[in-house]
């Protein structure tokens, strides 16, 4: 619903025009809405040149939605190490806490976590709620949204952020699904606004592979839950000395309760590299790099010059060429280095919408209308083949 | 045994502006097309039917505006067998919630099914929410990131894919009834229906349910079902033009190293 200041109507139409239902007219020169037609889409609050227009949120059971309190975080972790989305989600968390007033809490579930739990302190959390038992040694949806799902309805949390991981965007909307909650998917902003004299998280999301934006909020349920891109948001420096309290919640999950099972990982992680989305500098190749792992050898070689990292895009990965881990884009892992150089890619919408947030986009490649050229800062229109060596040479000559 | 394909019609493109003026995307031109994620989920859908020895139906089920069949006789000619349009003016305006809500009732309508397939993510809202939701709703498990179908064993109620993962890709085990979000490979090259499938898709049945069809109360769906608001819609804010550089590599890579030298990285 929206609301109509008749004293700033200028009676210019374009409210009108844009109404996708035909909910507005104009009597005596002033913009009416007919409330009963009224979806709420927002045409007219963009449309209104002179800001005429406001969103109305329907305050069901306000004094309902007031004992919600705090901002929690899901904390992924893998074997015991904690993930990098936890203490990002941690970083926007201790914003938007200070913003609310409330506690930063984060939520960690496993088996044998203690340690995992205590390292959230140092990012952060004031409280960190764990779950442990063997039956969440391994992720399934089942039992750690039965986890979440008791730990929301127990302790009413206000804000509840998940990084937008494959496990993530699996979880999320389970649990969404289960407490019929409002959940925005994949968020790259998050900010408190007061919305009819009440704080609300709202979110800011990309839709259309990155072409349009939208700030979204969820006004009547809570917690209000988002997924949030990895690595869009910063940890806070890690200080190893703070402490909190841990609450163990226990909740018991039957085995027959998990429809379930792994029977065989594929591809296990490699030991050893600097994953590329913990990276300062990686370099990528696509198809124009080569098709087997010696043409990458060209790009590993510029990668140590940097103390960077090798990347690569989707259909190396898809030739096995690469492993899955190094996969950079929509579907593989989305990062943010300082410098990101990138060969012989196309620049797919998947995997621009991975690479967005990087600070530097270098890009080599011999079609000089390839889209990747239309984000890089720095382009070079040439064969990988013979710029990279170039460049190798280069960097190699001033070093010295 | 019955399988049920969830779809969606998108624009065919996600090369959309938003109209700078009014905050709303232009639609106008922009042609419609179904779902490339939903398309392979279909597919994936009918080479399990064609493998089974049993009779499998394929219903295809999506929520749009009445054009929306478009998508759906797309499916019928692809191989789903029937196709059913949730279209109502009370549908409008929902959320990946309100979604889910009005596809899950409509599968209850749909009675016994032992398969629901669905696209990871829709190209346009890239939410990948509401197969998950609609799992929730109905109760019954989900994989996401299905990269393909394994083994599927009727006789014992279970189904084994490959999905993704975070650090890679696993062998899941898991009983049916499922839902089950289905990732393409770029590589998928999807099934083109000849004239013969065109001509036969025409002959098969779709039918058209309303908000009296699913039964509930108006409230439940569309905008007023829905927990999430969009406030606004605009363009993100334009990157700066970079430099390119089209010459000998020994100058580019030069001017290369200048320019990583002044952003202070090298």
């Amino acid at each position: 619903m929206i609301e109509i200041d008749v004293d700033i109507c200028t009676g210019c139409e374009k409210c009108v025009e844009v109404c996708p239902v035909d909910a507005l007219y104009m009597e005596d020169g002033i913009a009416v809405l007919k409330e009963e037609e009224c979806i709420s889409c927002g045409a007219c609050v963009s449309a209104c040149p002179v800001d005429a227009i406001e969103p109305v949120i329907e305050a069901q059971e306000a004094s309902e939605l007031s004992k919600y309190e705090g901002v929690w975080v899901f904390a992924e972790q893998h074997d015991g190490t904690l993930k990098e989305t936890g203490p990002q989600l941690l970083g926007k968390g201790r914003e938007l806490a200070d913003e609310l007033d409330e506690e930063l809490c984060a939520v960690v579930i496993g088996n044998d976590i203690e340690d995992t739990a205590e390292e959230l302190f140092a990012y952060g959390a004031e409280k960190v709620y764990m779950v442990e038992g063997p039956v969440f040694e391994e992720y399934s949806t089942e039992a750690y949204t039965a986890a979440l799902a008791r730990l929301i309805s127990k302790y009413e949390p206000n804000v509840f952020l998940y990084g937008a991981t494959h496990l993530g965007r699996d979880l999320a909307p389970s649990v969404a699904g289960r407490l019929g909650l409002g959940l925005t998917a994949d968020c790259t902003g998050l900010s408190i606004e007061e919305v009819e004299g009440r704080k609300v998280l709202q979110q800011t999301r990309p839709a259309f592979g990155g072409n349009v934006m939208a700030d979204i909020v969820c006004p009547n349920s809570r917690p209000q839950m988002a997924t949030v891109r990895p690595h869009v948001m910063s940890p806070i420096e890690p200080d190893f000395e703070r402490d909190g309290e841990i609450i163990e919640e226990g909740v018991e999950v039957h085995e027959d309760m998990i429809s379930k099972e792994v029977l065989e990982i594929l591809e296990p992680e490699r030991a050893g590299e600097i994953p590329v989305e913990e990276a300062d500098i990686v370099v990528t190749g696509g198809r124009g790099v080569g098709d087997c792992r010696e043409d990458f050898g060209l790009l590993e070689e510029l990668a140590d010059l940097l103390d960077g990292t090798v990347g690569c895009s989707r259909p190396i990965v898809e030739e096995d060429i690469m492993p899955k881990a190094k996969q950079v884009g929509q579907s593989g892992k989305t990062i943010s280095p300082n410098l990101y150089i990138v060969c012989g890619v196309s620049g797919a919408i998947q995997h621009k919408v991975g690479i967005r947030d990087s600070d530097h986009i270098v890009a080599i490649n011999n079609d000089p209308d390839a889209p990747i050229f239309e984000m890089a800062d720095f382009g070079i229109v040439g064969d990988v083949e013979e710029v990279v060596p170039a460049l190798i040479k280069k960097l190699k000559n001033s070093e010295e | 045994m019955r399988f049920v394909v969830l779809v969606k019609q998108v624009p065919d493109t996600t090369e959309v502006e938003v109209d700078e003026e009014t905050g709303t995307i232009i639609r106008e031109g922009v042609p419609s097309a179904l779902n490339a994620f939903d398309e392979f989920a279909l597919n994936v859908a009918v080479d399990l039917k064609e493998e089974l020895e049993e009779e499998v139906e394929i219903i295809a089920l999506t929520m749009g505006p009445p054009q929306a069949d478009e998508a759906l006789n797309k499916c019928l000619a692809i191989g789903a067998d029937k196709a059913v349009l949730l279209t109502d003016k009370v549908f409008a305006g929902a959320d990946t919630w309100a979604t889910a809500v009005t596809l899950g009732r409509a599968l209850k309508n749909i009675g016994e099914v032992d398969m629901v397939f669905a696209g990871q993510e829709a190209s346009d809202g890239n939410t990948a929410q509401v197969g998950p939701e609609v799992a929730a709703h109905q109760g019954i498990p989900q994989v996401t990131y299905v990269a393909e179908i394994e083994e599927f064993d009727p006789d014992e109620g279970n189904i084994i894919c490959k999905k993704e993962t975070d650090e890679g890709h696993v062998m899941m085990k898991t009983d049916i009834p499922v839902l089950l979000a289905c990732m393409p490979k770029p590589s998928f090259e999807p099934k083109i229906p000849n004239v013969k499938e065109i001509m036969k898709a025409k002959k098969k049945p779709t039918e058209e349910w309303g908000y009296e069809d699913l039964g509930g109360d108006e409230e439940d769906y569309g905008l007023d079902g829905s927990e999430s608001v969009v406030m606004e819609t605009y363009s993100p804010p334009p990157k700066g033009e970079g430099i390119k550089v089209d010459d000998k590599p020994e100058v580019a890579v030069d001017r290369l190293v200048e320019f990583l030298d002044e952003e202070g990285i090298l």
